[in-house]
């Protein structure tokens, strides 16, 4: 019943894929090589799509740029920040979750919220819970006897907030994905170990922590990737502004910066080269280390 | 036996502990949209308003072109969902069932995408939206993201999992392509769309980015670009921004809620985020 590719069937083939063809070619794959392209423009009018010189001023540009290295060190405080903690307390929670019973599911989907929540709109409650005066975190940390902080207006405070808010969101999303990753280990792993009287600490890092070595991988990876490109939550959480003093400065705001405010295509187009580089590499590695990681039963 | 009731007191300890931190932000967005400004700044700050001031939600419509956003939104996500929908079903089915030329190569091509992040398509994508001169237009809103490349990966999986012979039963049987795939295929294939629909839906509700940078006028707003300009105009009227916020976020969260099972299982099976 194997049929083999005829003239016809090809030509059927591309007409059920060609909607989805078309949109892809035209704003998915172009735009990738376009913005490459992009990048080695020196001298462009793009009214008229006309490009008059091409080098690799844009790439001398941002690593002589102050500004690129500010960015750069502070997306890798913001990642370094969120996904330690982030990924600690959602495994926690996961492990949690998937030793009771009871409310099991009621507690997963409040823990998701964020997920479905738009960032933009969160961002701005949060900014009004961190607000300096009338917040309710200052109100609370008052109350218990510490002096409050100007959470959003401190150039020292300001990354810590970010960092804070994008923990809280992130959870749900690490939270669902090792709990998928522990419904898969193997129950006689723990029946066997309770029998040779494991307390339930080591049996979490004896028989939990290795089995689910793949999926923390995973979430590891994705973690990162996402904390590399954050941007909504800095242009929310500081009202269209990047922290107070640049404090939350981020590669992607870089680019925005350079782009929509200051029509530097080129220069954007390079950082967007530095971040597409670092992503890709993160990508690569989940892809080939990830799979050697498996630990099978 | 002692020890169990303890370690489990204390799982749910934790657990309620954590919720209660999740949930505190909405609690308090909703709580704050209900208060009057004497409240908002009331210090200590009041857990509960006073009496509810449900005219906050109103005023802040006047306010701000709130209903445009939220008809703009609307359209965006239903146009862009729908289409999503449908052409991944084609292109799955392809995928999935027909032999063409190229097609592996096509499809791999596909996958390539979505290893790119969507920040490398802003620059070119708002180059080819200005020379097609459709800033500030729906068409910029929408016609790039018409389809879903995670969507044809997830549907082809799920379309592969059908077994074939009922493909080739149904051809002995005379039925054409196009009628096995609407009647066959799509049906098995429903909790796979539903969990498609719910999360495209769901991001380009929350879609901020793009939106930002193609529209400059009022009237192309959609939702979160909406309220990141909110400041502009509500400046530290807070109950009136928490009532917008409130807004923008609850019609995402009921839908959640009621439809949780087939987001979170869509998640837990791709890994997909944003």
């Amino acid at each position: 019943m194997e049929q083999k590719a005829t003239l016809l069937s090809t030509i059927r083939g591309y007409l059920y894929i060609l909607p989805a063809l078309i949109i892809l070619m035209v704003f998915h794959v172009y735009p990738i090589l376009k913005s490459l392209d992009m990048s080695f423009y020196t001298s462009f009018n793009f009214i008229h799509n006309v490009v008059y010189a091409r080098g690799l001023d844009n790439f001398y540009y941002i690593f002589n740029d102050s500004e690129f290295w500010l960015a750069l060190r502070n997306t890798f405080i913001f990642v370094f920040g969120v996904v330690p903690i982030s990924i600690s307390i959602s495994l926690v929670i996961a492990v949690m979750l998937n030793s009771i019973s009871a409310f099991s599911k009621l507690f997963r989907s409040i823990y998701f919220t964020p997920f479905v929540t738009s960032t933009v709109a969160i961002a701005m409650v949060w900014r009004w819970i961190y607000h300096s005066r009338y917040g309710v975190l200052n109100n609370i940390l008052t109350y218990v006897g510490f002096s409050p902080v100007a959470w959003v207006t401190d150039p020292d405070w300001a990354m810590v907030s970010l960092i804070i808010l994008s923990i809280w969101q992130s959870l749900g999303y690490n939270i669902i994905i090792f709990l998928a990753g522990l419904q898969n280990i193997n129950k006689q792993h723990y029946y066997a170990a309770q029998i040779d009287g494991a307390s339930s600490l080591r049996r979490f890092f004896h028989i939990t922590i290795p089995m689910l070595s793949p999926t923390i991988f995973f979430v590891s990876i994705m973690s990162v990737i996402s904390a590399f490109k954050v941007f909504e939550e800095v242009y929310a959480l500081f009202d269209k502004r990047p922290g107070p003093l640049y404090s939350c400065y981020t590669i992607v705001y870089y680019i925005y910066d350079k782009f929509a405010n200051k029509y530097q295509y080129g220069i954007a187009s390079a950082a967007v080269f530095v971040l597409l580089i670092i992503i890709m590499s993160l990508t690569l590695l989940q892809l080939y280390i990830g799979k050697r990681k498996v630990y099978y039963t | 036996m002692k020890k169990e009731v303890f370690n489990k007191t204390i799982t749910y300890f934790f657990l309620i502990a954590g919720g209660l931190i999740i949930i505190f932000p909405f609690f308090w967005m909703v709580s704050t949209s209900l208060k009057t400004i004497q409240e908002v700044h009331r210090m200590p700050p009041l857990i509960f308003p006073v009496s509810f001031v449900w005219k906050n939600y109103p005023a802040v419509i006047e306010m701000i072109p709130f209903s445009r956003y939220f008809i703009n939104s609307v359209i965006v996500m239903v146009v862009t969902t729908g289409s999503t929908v449908i052409t991944s079903i084609l292109s799955a089915f392809a995928f999935s069932r027909l032999k063409f030329w190229g097609r592996d190569v096509v499809f791999s091509m596909f996958l390539a995408t979505l290893m790119v992040p969507g920040e490398v398509l802003l620059i070119p994508n708002f180059v080819t939206i200005s020379r097609l001169g459709w800033i500030n237009s729906y068409q910029a809103l929408i016609v790039p993201w018409l389809i879903g490349v995670f969507a044809v990966f997830l549907l082809r999986q799920y379309f592969l999992s059908i077994p074939e012979e009922l493909y080739y039963a149904a051809k002995i049987d005379g039925c054409r392509d196009f009628k096995y795939l609407w009647y066959i295929m799509v049906p098995l294939a429903k909790p796979a769309l539903v969990s498609i629909t719910l999360l495209k839906a769901i991001f380009n509700w929350n879609g901020f980015l793009w939106p930002l940078i193609v529209t400059n006028s009022p009237e192309m707003r959609t939702l979160p670009v909406g309220l990141a300009v909110l400041t502009s105009e509500a400046g530290s009227r807070y109950h009136l921004m928490m009532a917008a916020t409130t807004m923008a976020i609850i019609p995402m969260v009921i839908l959640y809620f009621v439809l949780q099972k087939h987001i979170i299982e869509g998640i837990s099976r791709t890994g997909i985020k944003g």
